[in-house]
């Protein structure tokens, strides 16, 4: 198969994060076309398939982190945390004592259901409702496994920021599975 | 008392913990909460299928994709 239609039959799958990480459809179509770019500039042969699609996402990463730190001055811009509603989202789960609002439901030993695609369809739809600002830095920690240090310094963040930020995602993330897929009725 | 914590921030520390090393004195106040709390531990079960999901989703989403 030639070189361009292998590499079309990726851009589906690699658009898909790119557009999760990024939250700008421009920027997103920008990284996937220089993936192409470098691709064909470098054509290797792969043995198969799953070879190309692995070299893929390893350019994609770097070339999404290349994107954020050009951009980083964007993305940041509505980084404050203020009007995110954080605050009423720690008023949803605890009480002004400190307390939890109700018990944190037993999510079970879900193993096998953590690796379904209907599981990752709705952890996606849940990242992909994380404010922008939240979603790129807490994917920046879960998918290009950045440091916390080095999301401070891709995107000139203190760490203070960030630690919020993240706290923030991870707490949304939590309540949206809780809704959507630990705590929906059962299925068989 | 200087150990002693809310449910709240509790629930900061186990999330903290996902992203940074928590200090001594923030670890033993967790431990001390956890034994003597109903609701605690059960968040931090949850933070810990969290872990997970985002473990097995990160292999899903590649570079290390099963082969088709």
């Amino acid at each position: 198969m030639p070189i361009e239609n292998q590499l079309a039959e990726h851009r589906a799958y690699l658009l898909r994060f790119a557009r999760l990480q990024l939250r700008n459809e421009a920027w997103a179509e920008d990284a996937v076309s220089e993936v192409f770019l470098a691709a064909l500039a470098k054509p290797q042969s792969f043995a198969n398939r799953s070879q190309l699609k692995t070299w893929l996402v390893g350019i994609l990463k770097h070339k999404v982190v290349d994107i954020l730190r050009q951009r980083s001055r964007e993305v940041h811009l509505d980084e404050d945390g203020s009007g995110d509603g954080g605050e009423e989202l720690d008023a949803l789960v605890f009480k002004a004592d400190g307390h939890f609002a109700s018990q944190p439901a037993d999510w079970g030993d879900p193993e096998q259901e953590l690796r379904s695609r209907q599981f990752f369809a709705v952890l996606e739809a849940c990242v992909e409702k994380l404010p922008a600002a939240q979603g790129r830095v807490f994917l920046m920690r879960e998918w290009l496994e950045l440091s916390c240090e080095d999301i401070c310094k891709e995107l000139g963040l203190t760490s203070t920021n960030l630690y919020v930020q993240l706290h923030r995602a991870r707490l949304r993330l939590r309540e949206c599975l809780d809704l959507n897929w630990f705590g929906r009725p059962a299925t068989t | 008392m200087f150990l002693r914590r809310t449910c709240k921030e509790v629930a900061a520390l186990l999330i903290a913990r996902e992203d940074r090393e928590l200090p001594l004195s923030e670890r033993l106040a967790l431990r001390l909460h956890l034994v003597a709390c109903d609701a605690c531990p059960k968040f931090a079960r949850q933070m810990l299928t969290l872990r997970h999901a985002m473990g097995q989703w990160r292999h899903y989403a590649g570079p290390d994709d099963s082969p088709e």
